[in-house]
């Protein structure tokens, strides 16, 4: 049963690092799951946490945001507020049921291709082994894998552009 | 019976609060009485549920309807209401966003049972626990089925308006009074379907009047824990606050006399996730850049959904903890 399931994973990265991180991947041929959807912004610091809960809420099985090094941040220091918003996100995630594995935060510069890599490839196994979030709609949960999917495959197209533009 | 407007007031899974802000409006009630006539409202006249089936539809001009969609009496009524309205109100936070009864989406219905029926504070010996259905010698006896979740009006039913407040405050309401009575008499409009009336378009910050400055908080505190400078912004005084997400309309009431706003009003104007908002704000005035250090000041909020959500749970994007959902 485990083994069928494919988890969704949305993807924020920073235009600066992370993003240019996942392109060096890209680059140099190295593989990752496909599970993780990217979606680009310009800063992890303008990850607003309502962005991970309608991911949740709309079907994606775990979260993974990326960003620049501590100190490394283009904008200087908005990368510390992602880390303050990540771990308060956490807190409330955890009260709410969602298993704080399923929020990840990852540092990548735009020369660690590899790192991004393993680190993509782990959070997808561990949201792997969690299994399916299945968050409810319309005040009920939902049961099906394949209406999970197809709820996000519906939001998709619009950031699979943007990450690819 | 006379042939004024027909007005109608319910509560589903609300505290009763809501309807003492409406008699609380002084001598503005009378304007409700001169104005409409009250056919059903069961706090203050005595009225059945099958008269207000045997209205026809689109009788009642204006319900306010309060509190939340707790089980299916609460289900019921609020469908029953919107057929025989033609504007119906989500009035007041349990309505809008589930309020503190929209709390217990962070527990699973066994949990609710559990504290109602069988803690040290309940005196009931023999375990009794309600039953859906009885029978008794003069036939089977039902009471409404509790739902897994609480959910709010619009949830269930579609809305005219949504008024917020916990309760809403008497001003806004006999503005809306005003407003309504007007537009019967063609002298005003009513706003367009939808709309947020009976309060303001900002955040609770902008009608506070203390000081602000620039945030920078190395620990969370509560106000039983020091005595807070009168004069200046509680968040920055390291107490969560939730101003800079509520919407404005109360006129700032909590913060001018030194309690912290606990965002009765709802999310502000443009605001998705009344919590995440929050989230936002707080999180970024922690004034450290070291993730242990963050951490430790974060357990100055031992309750982050509790604080973030106290009013609006059921309205969030997540809506309920995943316990609850799934039962």
């Amino acid at each position: 049963m485990a083994h069928d399931f494919e988890p969704t994973i949305i993807g924020f990265t920073c235009n600066w690092c992370s993003y240019r991180a996942a392109d060096m991947a890209g680059l140099s041929r190295m593989k990752y799951p496909p599970n993780i959807r990217l979606i680009r912004l310009m800063c992890s610091g303008r990850l607003d946490p309502t962005f991970v809960l309608k991911a949740f809420a709309e079907g994606a099985d775990g979260v993974f945001i990326s960003g620049c090094h501590p100190g490394d941040c283009h904008y200087i220091e908005q990368n510390y507020k992602t880390i303050r918003r990540y771990h308060l996100l956490r807190r409330t995630l955890t009260q709410m049921g969602i298993e704080p594995e399923r929020l990840r935060l990852v540092w990548a510069s735009a020369a660690e291709g590899a790192h991004f890599v393993e680190e993509a490839t782990k959070m997808v196994e561990a949201v792997r082994a969690l299994g399916p979030l299945n968050w409810m709609q319309d005040g009920r949960p939902r049961t099906n894998d394949k209406g999970l999917s197809a709820s996000v495959a519906r939001s998709g197209p619009s950031s699979a552009q943007e990450v690819t533009a | 019976m006379t042939d004024k407007p027909k007005f109608a007031m319910y509560w589903a899974a609300s505290c009763g609060g809501c309807e003492i802000a409406v008699l609380n409006i002084h001598e503005k009630i009378l304007d409700v009485d001169a104005n409409f006539d009250v056919v059903f409202w069961p706090v203050a006249m005595d009225a059945k549920y099958k008269d207000v089936e045997a209205m026809p539809d689109g009788y009642i001009t204006m319900t306010l309807f309060n509190g939340g969609i707790r089980n299916d009496e609460n289900e019921h009524i609020a469908k029953l209401l919107r057929r025989k309205s033609k504007i119906l109100v989500a009035f007041g936070s349990c309505a809008n966003e589930g309020c503190i009864p929209g709390l217990a989406n962070l527990s699973k219905p066994q949990e609710i049972f559990d504290t109602a029926y069988a803690t040290v504070s309940t005196d009931n010996p023999n375990g009794i626990r309600p039953q859906p259905k009885w029978s008794a010698p003069e036939g089977e006896l039902h009471i409404p089925k509790f739902y897994p979740v609480l959910r709010t009006l619009d949830q269930v039913v579609p809305v005219d308006y949504h008024m917020p407040g916990c309760p809403p405050e008497s001003h806004q309401i006999a503005a809306v009074v005003d407003l309504v009575v007007k537009a019967l008499h063609g002298e005003a409009t009513l706003p367009p379907a939808g709309a947020v009336i009976g309060a303001g378009d900002s955040t609770v910050c902008d009608e506070c009047p203390r000081t602000r400055n620039v945030k920078t908080i190395k620990q969370f505190t509560r106000i039983q824990d020091f005595k807070p400078d009168p004069k200046l912004c509680l968040l920055e005084q390291g107490i969560v606050c939730n101003g800079p997400a509520t919407r404005s309309g109360c006129g700032a009431l909590c913060p001018q006399v030194g309690a912290q706003c606990i965002g009765c009003y709802g999310p502000a104007e443009g605001v998705v996730d009344y919590g995440a908002r929050l989230m936002t704000a707080v999180a970024s005035v922690i004034d450290s850049t070291d993730p242990k250090e963050i951490d430790k000041i974060l357990n100055g909020i031992p309750d982050p959904a509790g604080q973030f959500y106290r009013f609006n749970l059921a309205k969030s994007l997540l809506r309920a903890s995943k316990a609850a959902i799934q039962g």
